[in-house]
């Protein structure tokens, strides 16, 4: 008995060992080759660190090529449309979780259906659309596309921080001799912080990963996003991995950081947008 | 202070009206309890006075001015929730100054207030502290605190002490009549207990299915319940009832249960002669006498501690008896028993009340 | 009583205006950005789909009718995209459900230092999609990944050739690379689920005698049940739209074996800036993506009324 449950015991930190390791394996490379030296990459391909680890990659990178213009121009879109997503998600948000309104069916409705969509089909309009408007090759075009995209899910992530709260908080409010909306600010929202500091991250994330519209609505490197730039750089210079990888390592932190911030949130975030990535 | 008038107001959600019309005149400064099951229609009312549910029909006043579409926030009413509904992210002092300083008193008035109301309620050394950290009846008090702060027209409480334990319960009961006896503030109290109903009220409205059975004081009440349902929910352990039917001559009348059995009883206007009618009594103005005139059988003994409760059967209908004589702690298979006269209610086939 | 009663059963007209509206303040700028962004281009590329839109070409957006969906038929690329949309969404699909579930069942027990295991499990879904398909793309790169050597040491593969560029291996890369990112989604989700079984369910069936097994397929399963469908089901629309990796990883090559439609799709409004012909292929997958819903809602119904 007592040396089943030990083998057992054993199995388990195995399987969890095994999952472990093919989890970080790639991004553990990513970070080999980043810190392999040129003239050892070759030499030894399959080792699993180098025999002198440099710097030199992260420094070339970072000095002398355009992706400190992608990361800022990263930054920008990624930061700009996280506020503005979660501005008005949390407006919608509030209304789903506290008014019964005439449209309030539709507007579900509308929001489940842009989730059902694939998003590839609005490549070309949207691209017509935003080409009279100069909002090609332009971070604005790009926040304003985002953040439409990212709105309905955030929607019914705030919506269900929002029901979290109970709806005695405002009432009381209300009695004390606020309105719905100073309710709405100075006690429905400082308690949703959390949720609001969990959204802004989703939404970094999400708007940080996009390659497909940046690709489509971007083309000189002036604007280009962090995805957009590494992956022409991949397409021109397909032999300085060290550098491309380094870059990679680069375009890591944020996410990671985002995923630390966001994590204890993982599961309401997943099921609010159970069809989003 | 103000007084309230309530006048054919109804509630409709959608096709289903769960309020039918109640009509309620509560005068300055008295305290009214709204008493009757959950659903019964009482936290509805209580909300659509507070402003926080539409009014469907009828008219309410407050301080003579018609408020029926006044914002929860222009109507000068102060509530307390069963939640309490403390704003978690405010100390103390913070939580029961918003209403001021939502309406721009000057901080020195505010610091008055909020000083006096924590004297009042013992909450002196917990003003900085956040709601988290504070037990069940102290968040109850500072919900009271942020009310009397204000000053308002009117208190509403919505089952405010139905969270806390049976002991705190009772303490908070007394500290919540003691207050109003010192502000002689008018309330409006929301329970399902009719201990506290019957403990805190000046007049009692018992309601049920949204309607309200009767209006009137405590004793009233319990003295003189108006029908089956205020008979049956004023009281514990509850009235006891006999059903049968009413029948009358010779200035003698008396009600014949199933199995024959006639009690008599003093004749009484409004009931029918072979109509059904029954028969109320309460556990503790039951006699237990050796030469009674009704045999029961004893099923069960509840001792309590202030008496003892019996359950007993008699021709076929459940039955119990408070009594206070610990003699009964090991009774007999059966036992004799009297209806005082003066004790008995007696209601007509429609469950109302006959004299 | 009084004879102004209906005047004052009514709010005055400004208040009812200002109670009506409120929902619909809050909720107008999400309500106009999606209509404007999303709802109007999608409108926008059903028309699309009709008409003869060349980005290069400016005497084009005239009214073709069917055009573009008889060219579909005979399309190759498309028949392959199609078949390979099937095989990519299946195999994606089922090992990301398969392997997520297992995770999900072993960090389910308490153990030491699983608030770190979960960090570090979870990690692969914070990575950026592309740079997980570059990621990937890398590994499977003999000149610089270990995975065509250690293929090659196993004697699977007779040398260390990229399978990204073998026209009958390509399709494992991508999906490698996507059940690597999404089983964290998977059992991040079946986690949530087997944490709200009730635990005391468990201790009664123990001591009702239930092994280890039993438990499972008699407590875990039908509590499990309802989110593995709406996952499993969710998902499969999600990923035979994620053409990312594909994208990053082959381009839809070698020899198209690669291209999904999604992909396929973005390829001729990219590359050759046929946005016609890809809305074409667009309401093509949208009407089977409509078809596959349908087919789930019935589903849905005829199990509900089984009950």
């Amino acid at each position: 008995m007592r040396a089943k449950k030990l083998s057992l015991t054993i199995a388990h930190r195995l399987a969890i060992l095994a999952y472990i390791v093919f989890a970080l394996f790639p991004l553990f490379w990513l970070l080999k080759v980043a810190v392999t030296p040129n003239d050892l990459l070759y030499s030894e391909g399959v080792r699993m660190w180098p025999s002198r680890a440099t710097l030199e990659h992260f420094e070339f990178v970072i000095a002398h090529s355009a992706f400190p213009t992608f990361f800022r121009n990263s930054v920008i879109v990624s930061g700009s449309t996280a506020i503005a997503v979660t501005i008005i998600a949390s407006l919608a948000g509030y209304a789903l979780s506290r008014f019964s309104f005439r449209a309030k069916y539709w507007l579900i409705a509308l929001m489940l259906i842009t989730q059902m969509f694939p998003l590839v089909m609005l490549v070309a309009p949207i691209f017509k659309m935003l080409t009279p408007l100069g909002l090609t090759n332009s971070l604005a075009g790009l926040v304003i596309v985002y953040t439409a995209f990212n709105a309905p899910f955030a929607t019914f992530l705030m919506q269900s921080f929002f029901d979290g709260i109970p709806k005695d908080l405002e009432e009381a409010a209300m009695i004390d001799g606020a309105t719905q909306f100073k309710a709405f600010r100075q006690i429905i929202l400082p308690l949703t912080l959390p949720g609001i500091a969990a959204t802004l991250g989703f939404v970094f994330t999400a708007a940080w990963s996009e390659l497909l519209f940046a690709l489509m609505l971007i083309s000189g490197n002036d604007a280009a996003t962090f995805p957009v730039g590494l992956l022409s750089f991949v397409s021109k210079f397909s032999v300085d991995f060290g550098q491309m990888m380094a870059a990679g390592v680069l375009a890591l932190i944020p996410a990671c950081l985002f995923f630390l911030l966001i994590q204890r949130y993982l599961v309401q975030g997943l099921t609010a947008g159970a069809v989003k990535g | 202070m103000a007084s309230i008038d309530v006048q054919g107001v109804r509630k409709n959600y959608g096709d289903v009206e769960v309020l039918h019309g109640v009509d309620l005149t509560i005068r300055d400064g008295e305290f009214i309890v709204l008493v009757g099951p959950s659903g019964c229609g009482k936290s509805t009312l209580l909300r659509m006075i507070a402003g926080l549910e539409e009014v469907t029909g009828g008219d309410i006043h407050i301080a003579g001015k018609h408020v029926n579409h006044l914002a929860p926030k222009d109507r000068d009413i102060a509530m307390v929730f069963q939640s309490y509904a403390l704003y978690p992210h405010m100390s103390v002092a913070d939580n029961m100054s918003y209403s001021l300083r939502l309406r721009k008193t000057p901080k020195e008035k505010i610091a008055s207030a909020v000083g006096a109301a924590a004297a009042k309620l013992g909450l002196d050394p917990l003003l900085e502290r956040r709601p988290k950290a504070l037990s069940g009846g102290q968040r109850q008090r500072v919900a009271m605190g942020r009310a009397i702060v204000r000053q308002p027209k009117a208190f509403l409480f919505d089952e405010p002490l139905s969270n806390l334990d049976a002991r705190l319960r009772e303490q908070m009961r007394a500290e919540i009549k003691k207050m109003h006896g010192d502000l002689g503030a008018t309330s409006i109290y929301v329970t399902h207990d009719q201990i506290e109903a019957m403990t805190l009220a000046d007049r009692i409205v018992a309601m049920h299915a949204g309607v309200v059975q009767q209006i009137g004081s405590p004793l009233d009440l319990y003295d003189r319940p108006a029908n089956l349902f205020v008979a049956g929910f004023i009281g514990s352990p509850g009235m006891n009832f006999l059903e049968g039917t009413y029948h009358s001559g010779d200035g003698k009348a008396d009600i014949r249960l199933s199995d024959g059995t006639a009690i008599p009883i003093r004749p009484r206007e409004g009931l029918r002669d072979g109509y059904a009618a029954t028969l109320g009594i309460r556990p503790e103005h039951v006699e237990l006498k050796e030469d009674g005139s009704w045999q029961a059988d004893v099923e069960l003994v509840e001792p309590t501690g202030l008496g003892i409760i019996l359950h007993l059967s008699i021709h076929g209908q459940s039955f119990k008896i408070f009594t206070a004589d610990r003699a009964v702690l090991s009774p007999p298979p059966s036992l004799q028993v009297n209806f005082p006269e003066e004790h008995l209610h007696v209601f007509d086939e429609d469950g109302n009340r006959a004299d | 009583m009084t004879p102004d009663v209906t005047s004052r059963s009514r709010a005055p007209l400004m208040r009812r205006l200002a109670i009506a509206s409120e929902p619909y303040l809050y909720s107008a700028p999400a309500f106009f950005l999606i209509v404007a962004v999303m709802l109007v281009p999608l409108v926008l590329g059903i028309s699309y789909a009709f008409r003869d839109v060349q980005l290069l070409n400016p005497f084009s957006g005239g009214f073709i009718g069917l055009d573009h969906f008889r060219t579909l038929s005979e399309d190759q690329a498309f028949l392959r995209a199609l078949k390979n949309t099937l095989w990519w969404t299946g195999a994606s699909v089922f090992f990301q459900f398969v392997f997520g579930l297992i995770l999900a069942l072993l960090l389910d027990k308490p153990f030491a230092g699983r608030g770190l295991v979960q960090a570090l499990v979870f990690l692969p879904w914070a990575v950026p999609t592309f740079l997980a398909g570059l990621n990937w793309a890398w590994l499977f790169n003999p000149v610089i990944g270990p995975i065509p050597h250690w293929l090659y040491a196993l004697g699977i593969f007779s040398e260390p050739n990229n399978i990204l560029s073998d026209p009958h291996m390509a399709m494992w890369g991508p999906i490698i690379a996507n059940v690597w990112w999404g089983i964290p989604f998977f059992a991040i989700t079946m986690l949530a689920a087997l944490q709200s079984i009730p635990r005391d369910l468990y201790e009664a069936a123990a001591i009702d005698g239930a092994s280890g097994l039993q438990r499972f397929m008699s407590i875990t399963l039908p509590f499990l049940a309802p989110t593995i469908a709406i996952t499993v089901l969710l998902r499969t629309v999600w990923i035979a739209n994620f053409a990312d990796l594909i994208v990053v990883m082959t381009n839809g090559g070698p020899a198209d074996r690669t291209q999904i439609v999604a992909s396929y799709i973005f390829t001729q409004a990219f590359k050759r800036l046929d946005f016609g012909y890809a809305s074409a292929i667009a309401l093509v997958l949208l009407g089977l993506l409509l078809i596959y819903s349908m087919l789930i809602v019935l589903l849905r119904q005829t199990l509900l009324n089984k009950d």
